[in-house]
């Protein structure tokens, strides 16, 4: 146990480790040596004169918002004895679990690659770099034939393997007994009750305006929302990346949400984002990975049929095929229980195999998987911001949604915490459910897995990102889950099978997402 | 006619919505205001794309034509609907071609007398989402010309083309027209896609990309567009108590957020693509209906009947909310295109059972 002032300065020395030579150390160096030939610099006093000219240009603004960002990135630091796979995942067999789920993926990807004779990755010849380039800006117009091609797993593969997760430590009966549990998930983990949580989300509360709520038509703005709007654009001009965060907690206005996001994740749209983003082009120009069937097919399943995201399917492509390429990437899986797939590939010479991470980035791609991009060419219309951003709240958010932990944003603590939250507050309609053979989380479980995207319409998609966002937390995902089960109780108690509670909670479109939430966390009755 | 009795037409609506006759009466109006009041005034007419009626203003549109080579012109059938008979050119040679031969089909060939067209400007510079053009249908209900009194309806859609925009296709007319009824015979048209949004779609998406007050402006002047456009014809439509008219306005952005109008329809589809589409068509209908109140449960003092807010009524249409909320002297349009439509709690409210019907 490391107490608190190791502990502060293990993590100091840890980010300084991270920011030295990145591009905004480089940036910062010239600052200092370009305000040298200033008049009020005074070789006497020349670290303080330095450090107010750097504070007062906004320079000390962009380092805080950068270590800030290190902050949310950064996993607590361990016991300097413990193996890194405990920053992984503590919990033994949540790793094993996660690995041995992630073996099955790889089989699967490599059979189907054996399976079509298509090479994993090759080379395109010069005339097919030619015509992508060309076409680069509409990919979607493309229609070749995927369909030998299928999604290496779907959520309801996935939430199958969650199921069967087990405790070794626990007492191993796979009979029904008064201690199991109710629900489908069958390990134990810490997951917030409504006290907690009305303590944790203060700002969702009624005391508090709500965007999403006090913006609505009859409620005069003078109440909250011409305030709110003002004190988002002050935020916007300090470029203070704390501060946006916190502000976020409220909701952020449509014409600021933009700015906003990009302020709390610390993207920038600076000319080295830009040259990263064209050399991962050029690799897509290069070459072509059997995964960008499957991201071509995930689109046309699914962005490409929907109302809101079908205009946008040539920046799916622009973002997806260049995020596998991105190696970059690979570095969240210091703090991701998942480990990045070694496929074995022919070296060049042809004698021997070797491993390498495939896709480059590590992630492959399931069923649904381009629905984390789609809410975002809402804000970013422009291929390297919107690269940024998505890139940034996958290694933040997105990954937990789909490897085996048991952080608290994790899958498996989600799913936990949505069916203790139903069973704690509507018992009885959890029990006439489960009777019926209709689990509430088989239904919930395709929500959580995308944060809602393709559920809600979008305004209120990004309205309840931006709390996840504001609380760096996936947890609001579970509470909106159970709020949607209360808010449709009624009719989900009068129905007598699995089809039925489906068709109920089948169209969220007109959800309003801040009034659910509200109402669950502080007028429920505990 | 009976007291009773409503029509859906005005006698003639064609000086509105027949393409050239319309041009014809907005230059009128704009050389009007030019006269009356002023340049300033005039210019707020120039929403409209140069357009040139053939084959009579042949002449003055081979002047305007050399003035700017290299621009793109659209040809359009004067009375034709659902984007028949168009086709875009930048060359005299083109349509000196088109004039000679029988690329005009037999049933062209078969009216008594010679079609007339209108050769427009081309706008090349649209305002593109993903690379994709697109145009706004939006519904305007006028009961009366004189005094002119109109509402204009909250919802509406964007129609976006299939194909991404680029000006080197001009045969691609599937690239070019985004009516969906051409849409509908392109090859890789998908029915599934629905190649619309809603209004409030738009709305959002253009304030998150370019901030609220910008698409205030340009939703005051699309507005301005509608106004405008009726005022023009006001003085030569026969006005008729009995008469009220929906028309569908086809609006088209450029890349300054500028609004044009492409063409006013008095008789617009009501053909659903889907069930959305079907929703909005019929509210738009029990909503027009409404407003013809055919059952007299209104006042006539109404500013807003269901989704229909009362635009222009003899004068410009404030709201009342505006005065109070913001403090100072400054006057809201009441109009809300693309906004929120909760008509069904207004109607509750608005709408008291008439008499004979109990109540529940």
């Amino acid at each position: 146990m490391m107490d608190e002032s190791t502990e502060l300065s293990v993590s100091i020395t840890q980010i300084v480790q991270r920011l030295k030579g990145t591009h905004l150390h480089s940036q910062l160096e010239k600052q200092a040596k370009e305000c040298l030939h200033k008049p009020e610099i005074k070789l006497e006093t020349l670290k303080d004169d330095v450090r107010r000219v750097l504070k007062a240009s906004g320079w000390e603004r962009k380092l805080q918002n950068a270590v800030y960002r290190e902050l949310h990135v950064l996993p607590p630091p361990g016991h300097p004895r413990a193996p890194p796979e405990h920053t992984k995942e503590p919990l033994a067999y949540m790793l094993k679990a996660q690995a041995s789920w992630e073996k099955r993926i790889l089989k699967s990807l490599n059979s189907m690659c054996t399976e079509l004779g298509i090479p994993l990755a090759r080379k395109r010849p010069v005339m097919e770099q030619k015509e992508l380039t060309n076409k680069w800006n509409e990919m979607g117009t493309d229609e070749p034939d995927l369909s030998n091609f299928r999604p290496v797993y779907a959520p309801k593969d996935f939430l199958e393997v969650l199921i069967g997760l087990r405790n070794p430590n626990t007492e191993r009966s796979d009979d029904l007994t008064v201690k199991s549990h109710w629900g489908l998930i069958q390990v134990s983990l810490n997951v917030h009750d409504i006290p907690q949580m009305r303590e944790t989300y203060a700002e969702l509360g009624l005391s508090y305006g709500q965007l999403g709520i006090d913006d609505h038509t009859h409620v005069p703005p003078d109440l909250f929302e011409s305030e709110h709007i003002h004190i988002g654009k002050k935020v916007v001009s300090e470029q203070d990346s704390a501060a946006a965060q916190q502000y976020s907690r409220q909701g952020c206005p449509t014409g600021l949400r933009a700015q906003l996001w990009s302020l709390i994740l610390n993207t920038t749209n600076d000319p080295e984002d830009i040259t990263h983003y064209e050399q991962l082009k050029a690799r897509v120009i290069h070459h072509n990975l059997l995964v960008d069937n499957l991201i071509y097919k995930d689109v046309k399943l699914t962005a490409s049929n929907d109302d809101y995201y079908f205009v946008f399917e040539d920046y799916l492509y622009q973002v997806l095929l260049c995020f596998s390429r991105d190696t970059a990437v690979l570095e969240h899986f210091n703090y991701n229980s998942a480990s990045p797939p070694k496929s074995s590939i022919q070296s060049k010479s042809g004698s021997e195999q070797c491993a390498v991470v495939y896709p480059p980035n590590g992630v492959i791609p399931f069923h649904g998987f381009s629905m984390y991009v789609a809410p975002l060419c809402f804000l970013y219309n422009e291929p390297s911001k919107l690269y940024s951003v998505f890139r940034e709240m996958y290694i933040r958010y997105f990954f937990r949604l789909h490897s085996i932990s048991s952080h608290p944003s994790g899958i498996v603590s989600l799913c936990l915490q949505f069916e203790r939250l139903l069973q704690a507050h509507l018992p009885q309609l959890f029990y006439h459910l489960r009777e019926i053979g209709a689990q509430p989380l088989r239904i919930a479980f395709k929500w959580i897995v995308r944060a809602f995207s393709g559920y809600l319409s979008t305004d209120q998609l990004l309205l309840l990102w931006d709390r996840i966002l504001g609380y760096n937390s996936l947890e609001i995902v579970a509470v909106l889950a159970t709020a949607v089960f209360a808010f449709r109780a009624e009719n989900l108690m009068e129905v007598t099978s699995l089809a039925s509670a489906e068709a109920v909670l089948a169209d969220l479109s007109t959800l309003k997402v801040m009034p659910l939430l509200q109402i669950f966390l502080f007028a429920t009755s505990i | 006619m009976e007291e009773h009795v409503r029509i859906c037409h005005f006698r003639n609506h064609y000086e509105l919505t027949r393409k050239n006759l319309m041009v014809k009466n907005l230059k009128r109006y704009r050389k009007t205001l030019e006269r009356e009041v002023g340049r300033l005034e005039a210019a707020k007419c120039d929403f409209f794309p140069r357009t040139f009626e053939l084959p009579s203003e042949y002449h003055i549109f081979v002047e305007e034509f050399k003035k700017s080579p290299g621009n793109t012109w659209i040809m359009k059938p004067v009375a034709r609907s659902q984007g028949k008979g168009i086709f875009l050119f930048r060359k005299l040679k083109d349509i000196i071609d088109w004039r000679k031969d029988g690329s005009r089909s037999e049933e062209q060939k078969d009216e008594a007398q010679v079609e007339s067209y209108v050769a427009q400007r081309y706008i090349e510079n649209p305002y593109l989402i993903a690379g994709r053009k697109f145009d706004l249908r939006v519904y305007v209900l006028v009961t009366s010309y004189i005094p002119l009194k109109a509402w204009l309806y909250r919802d509406g859609f964007a129609r976006f083309s299939n194909t991404r925009f680029s000006l080197s296709s001009i045969d691609d007319q599937y690239v070019h027209l985004t009516n969906v009824a051409v849409q509908k015979t392109a090859p890789d048209y998908d029915p599934e896609k629905g190649c619309k949004w809603q209004m409030q779609q738009l709305r959002w998406y253009l304030t998150a990309k370019h901030g609220f007050e910008t698409v205030q402006t340009l939703f005051k002047e699309i507005d301005n567009v509608f106004i405008r456009s009726l005022l023009s014809v006001q003085k030569t439509i026969i006005n008729d108590k009995h008469c009220f008219e929906l028309y569908g306005y086809d609006i088209l952005l450029d890349q300054d957020l500028k609004p044009w109008l492409i063409e006013v329809n008095a008789s617009p589809s009501l053909t659903a693509s889907s069930q959305e589409d079907y929703d909005l068509k019929y509210r738009l209908l029990e909503d027009t209906l409404h407003i013809v109140d055919m059952e007299g449960r209104l006042t006539g003092k109404e500013k807003r009947i269901g989704g229909f807010d009362l635009m222009w009524n003899d004068g410009p249409v404030y709201t009342d909310v505006g005065l109070e909320a913001l403090g100072s002297s400054c006057l809201v349009a009441n109009t809300h295109l693309g906004c929120v439509n909760d008509r069904e709690k207004q109607l509750q409210q608005l709408l008291k059972p008439f008499p004979g019907q109990k109540k529940t």
